[in-house]
């Protein structure tokens, strides 16, 4: 239950930090931190101009989606507090139902008949398809490190004792902080400031909602990146006790938007083609992590 | 006794007056005498499931020996997805055979074959003598020819079906010598024969004899690479057979791997890693070939292949389970490939059904022609939506409960493991992410591009839903695929007699230890429950707060652009371009296209050919120099009379010369000897 307070509170404040970091790093003011929430409050108390070709498909998109991220942030513990919903394979559930989440977004975005929309959803389904087994791999590491496998159960045993460990650790925040990034559409995949639809991935797939349904799925974004920085709060926080642990929360939640925010603003998009080459570097930093995790245990023996 | 005399003899009793009906009255009397047999079979698989295995010895004959009737919890559970997927099939069928009703011979056929077909399929899952076994297996193999060339006026619904039984008859032959080495062995034709002959041999000499059948099964199961006839085979069938051949006829291709794991006492660790790899290869290959495929029933029938994959994968990591005598890991994989078994009948029949509907009403199966097909046919629509998120193993439907069973089978192998398993492992686990992955882009592109959007082409005036009794079985089956998804312990439940029959448990209940390992599907399920939830009252505080607003329509964005055409929208070729520059090793596409050039530009086309590098190898390749060797040979086919008299002369006298030829052979080694 911990876990989803903090991980609303930080969800708050993320997308605003990283807008901030953003503004000063080019040198203007910028909007205050809790701009994108009113932003969202003030989608929700619109109505809504649906398109002509798009069906029921296109009005309960947002809905599942939103629901999908919720029912993700279930699963995810707090150190020693678990979450809601926690039990064996809990991390299976989590990357299925953020799948779940993924699909709908993809069709309503095939909904709408436009080519952009399409477009965006063929690189969506592409991408994604292309994260989820670094995911897997990273979390069966994991497992086998800990010999637990829910994520609450990894989350306790995993001490952070050598220095091997310490460069897992390393590598394991790197691996998802890229599928947050990946997931959330953002710098290095995607841009989200970008003008032109054809560069777009997630921004073009969203093009006609408005109103309550655009809210919904910008929540739910916000959320997202808020769960992926508490799962990486996790590789660290392990059994710590809760007055340090909270602040630390708060304090790597800080520390990643401002990060995502710097890379947002040093750094160009990559170019389209080459993504896919990066997100499967991404697989093989995960399978570095696993032969880290046997060389730990010492299974080359 | 009486029972398996009625069961029978009511397919003849169908061959006997289905041809004298009016057209409603031959449908329906099959259905009827369907309705019979299933009852039979589902009375016989309930006590076989719930209490004691039902077994019976018929006499038999000379030639045969006597036939033992077996149906345990393996056959029962095998028997009930058949009668599951016949009965939807065949009310379905009743329906989709409307348009056909001017081919009176041709329903009468087909309602005689349908009758038969699900016979042998009953009596393949419990006879348990091999001769009689493969004369049930051939029945199976002429039924479907003969059910998937129902269409024969096209040439390619011929060579379809040409290409099925020739390939069907490959898997009899490899079956067949399976079962003559034993028998040779043996004499009896018995399957518990099998187990005594396996376990007095060595190890090499079972695990020879377990490929023999393994491979026989696996081409009938779809196994790559002996999937070729099944991408043609199922467009070419009407869609309640394809529907019938997915759910039902691949399995009992899984059926008999299994019962063959049962009945031969080999290395089990070995199977289990040569069922593993080849379910892998079977799985990414099945889907990534499925992606690219732009006819509806033909990417259906890929992505068969990539569910056999993950079926295999249950049964590999469950035989590797046995080998190491790791009950969790055997109770796991076992458990996980039944339960997908039951799954995959349940909802590629569904999305057969739902092709079946989009090719009835606009008919055509060339996804590039479809699209927008949502607002005419909303039913058909949400059912293949519900359908396609199963498939992918999305949560909260069935798929989810078994591939989640499947990834705590490998995650929990891993914790003792040693390197060489470890490495299996997560090749495994890395690999069905992967498979997930692509069916979720596989189907998108299904889906989107198939009802979503507006249409592409004209279609008919008529193109609107099918009638509502036509849907019928089609919301039974997602009932099941819902159903399994929120309550999946009580089907676990159900599973535990046919699992403990490969983990060796007398009892019919599994040891908590294997029970313990089913514990979270206890909060999937809530979770299941939760998310639904969710959805209805995120999706109702939505419907209240926009209540109050105005909701309007409008075109779609279109970057300023006012006039846009269907013919921009985002077709499924482009919505797969990049994936298939990526994945352009694995894949061969054959390309043809005028690309626009000049100033006045006239019209450009572009088309691709998917074709099957597989095939192209293990089929064509073979088949060129068979046909280029054989080609020296075709002076002896010169047309004349008195040449083939010559030649039934020639074979009589070499016939009975053999002997005479043996024996002086004979003779002429033994006097070498002497020498």
């Amino acid at each position: 239950m911990l876990s989803v307070i903090l991980i609303t509170i930080a969800a708050i404040f993320f997308t605003g930090i990283i807008i901030r970091t953003k503004s000063l790093a080019s040198g203007r003011k910028g909007p205050g931190v809790l701009q994108p929430v009113s932003d969202v409050v003030r989608l929700f108390r619109k109505g809504v101009v649906y398109s002509e070709t798009t069906s029921f498909i296109f009005q309960i998109a947002p809905t599942v989606y939103m629901a999908s991220v919720i029912m993700a942030m279930l699963v995810v513990p707090f150190g020693q507090s678990r979450g809601v919903l926690s039990f064996n394979g809990d991390f299976i559930f989590f990357a299925y139902v953020l799948a779940l989440g993924k699909f709908f977004s993809i069709i309503a975005a095939m909904d709408t008949g436009s080519s952009f929309e399409g477009m965006g959803a063929s690189r969506e389904a592409l991408y994604s398809m292309f994260a989820e087994p670094a995911f897997f791999i990273l979390m069966g590491s994991l497992a086998l490190l800990s010999g637990h496998t829910s994520f609450q159960g990894i989350f306790a045993a995993l001490h952070i004792g050598s220095q091997i460990s310490y460069a897992l650790a390393a590598l394991a925040t790197f691996v998802l902080l890229m599928i947050a990034m990946i997931e959330s559409s953002r710098m290095p995949i995607d841009d989200p400031k970008t003008h032109l639809e054809l560069t777009m991935i997630h921004e073009v797939m969203i093009l006609d909602n408005s109103g309550f349904d655009l809210g919904l799925i910008f929540t739910a974004g916000y959320l997202k990146f808020a769960i992926y920085g508490a799962l990486i709060v996790n590789l660290f926080i392990g059994i710590i006790p809760y007055q340090y642990a909270i602040p630390a929360f708060f304090g790597i939640q800080f520390l990643m938007a401002v990060t995502i925010g710097l890379i947002e603003s040093f750094m160009a998009r990559f170019r389209m083609s080459h993504n896919p080459q990066f997100i499967v570097a991404l697989t093989s930093v995960s399978l570095l992590i696993f032969f880290g995790v046997l060389l730990i245990l010492q299974k080359f023996m | 006794m009486n029972l398996i005399l009625a069961f029978i003899l009511v397919p003849f009793a169908g061959m006997l007056f289905i041809p004298f009906l009016k057209v409603n009255g031959k449908g329906m009397l099959a259905f009827v005498l369907l309705m019979i047999n299933v009852a039979l079979s589902t009375y016989l698989a309930m006590e076989s499931l719930a209490g004691e295995a039902f077994s019976v010895v018929l006499p038999g004959s000379y030639v045969t020996g006597s036939i033992p009737l077996r149906i345990d919890a393996l056959s029962a559970w095998f028997i009930l997805i058949i009668n599951m997927v016949f009965l939807t099939g065949g009310f379905y069928g009743l329906f989709y055979l409307k348009a056909y009703r001017e081919q009176r011979n041709n329903l009468t056929l087909h309602g005689i074959l349908f009758l038969f077909q699900h016979a042998a399929l009953i009596s393949i899952c419990s006879i348990q003598n091999s001769f009689v076994f493969l004369i049930a297996w051939e029945i199976m193999a002429l039924t479907s020819f003969l059910l998937i060339i129902f269409e024969h006026e096209h040439i390619a619904t011929i060579k379809a079906g040409i290409n099925f039984l020739i390939q069907a008859h490959f898997s009899i032959l490899f079956l067949m010598m399976g079962f003559i080495w034993v028998a040779s062995r043996t004499g009896s034709y018995d399957f518990r024969a099998i187990t005594a002959y396996t376990s007095s041999i060595p190890a090499a000499a079972s695990f020879l004899l377990f490929i023999f059948f393994f491979i026989g099964f696996a081409i009938k199961a779809g196994f790559v690479p002996f999937h070729t006839w099944l991408p043609y085979a199922h467009p070419a069938a009407p869609s309640h057979i394809s529907g019938m051949m997915s759910g039902v006829m691949i399995k009992i291709g899984i059926f008999g791997i299994l019962r063959m794991l049962l009945v031969i006492k080999t290395d089990y660790t070995m199977a289990g890693y040569l069922i593993l790899v080849i379910s892998l290869i079977s799985g990414l290959y099945g889907v990534m070939l499925a992606i690219i495929q732009h006819n509806l029933k033909k990417l259906l029938a890929y992505h068969s292949i990539e569910n056999i994959g993950i079926i295999g994968i249950g049964i590999g990591i469950g035989c590797i389970g046995l080998g190491n005598g790791n009950q969790v890991l055997a109770t796991l994989g076992f458990a996980g490939a039944l339960l997908h078994t039951l799954n995959h009948s349940l909802f590629k029949s569904l999305l057969f059904y739902a092709a079946g509907n989009v090719y009835q009403a606009a008919h055509t199966l060339d996804i590039e022609k479809l699209g927008g097909l949502v607002r005419r046919m909303p039913q058909t629509a949400g059912l293949f939506l519900l359908a396609a998120i199963a498939i992918c193993g999305i949560p909260p439907f069935n798929g989810f409960i078994s591939e989640f069973i499947i990834y705590i089978g490998l995650y929990s192998w891993m914790s003792d493991a040693t390197l060489v398993s470890l490495l299996a492992a997560i090749s495994a686990t890395a690999g069905l992410a992967m498979i997930g992955g692509l069916a979720m882009l596989c189907f998108t592109k299904a889906f989107g591009v198939v009802f979503l959007g507006t249409e592409r082409c004209k279609l008919p005036d008529s193109c609107r839903e099918v009638p509502f009794l036509q849907l019928l079985p089609m919301y039974l089956l997602a009932a099941f695929i819902l159903g399994i998804g929120l309550f999946p312990l009580e089907f676990i439940g159900m599973l535990s007699k046919p699992v403990s029959l490969f983990t060796g448990e007398i009892a019919a209940q599994l040891k908590p230890v294997q029970m313990n390992a089913f514990n979270a599907l206890q909060p999937v399920s809530l979770a299941a429950w939760l998310l639904i939830l969710l959805i209805a009252s995120i999706f109702s505080i939505r419907k209240f707060a926009l209540s109050h607003h105005k909701i309007a329509a409008g075109p779609t964005w279109g970057c300023g652009y006012v006039a846009p055409t269907s013919k921009i929208q985002y077709t499924a070729g482009s919505f797969i371009r990049t994936y298939s520059k990526l994945f352009a090793p694995f894949l061969s596409i054959g390309k043809h296209e005028d690309e626009i050039h000049g100033i006045f530009p006239s019209s450009g086309q572009y088309h691709t050919h998917p074709y099957d590098k597989v095939e192209k190898w293990i089929i064509d390749g073979p088949l060129k120099f068979n046909k280029s060797f054989m080609g020296r040979f075709v002076f002896l086919n010169n047309g004349k009379l008195q040449f083939y008299i010559l030649y039934g002369v020639i074979f009589i006298l070499a016939v009975l010369s053999l002997p005479f030829i043996y024996q002086n052979l004979y003779s002429f080694v033994e006097f070498l000897k002497h020498l």
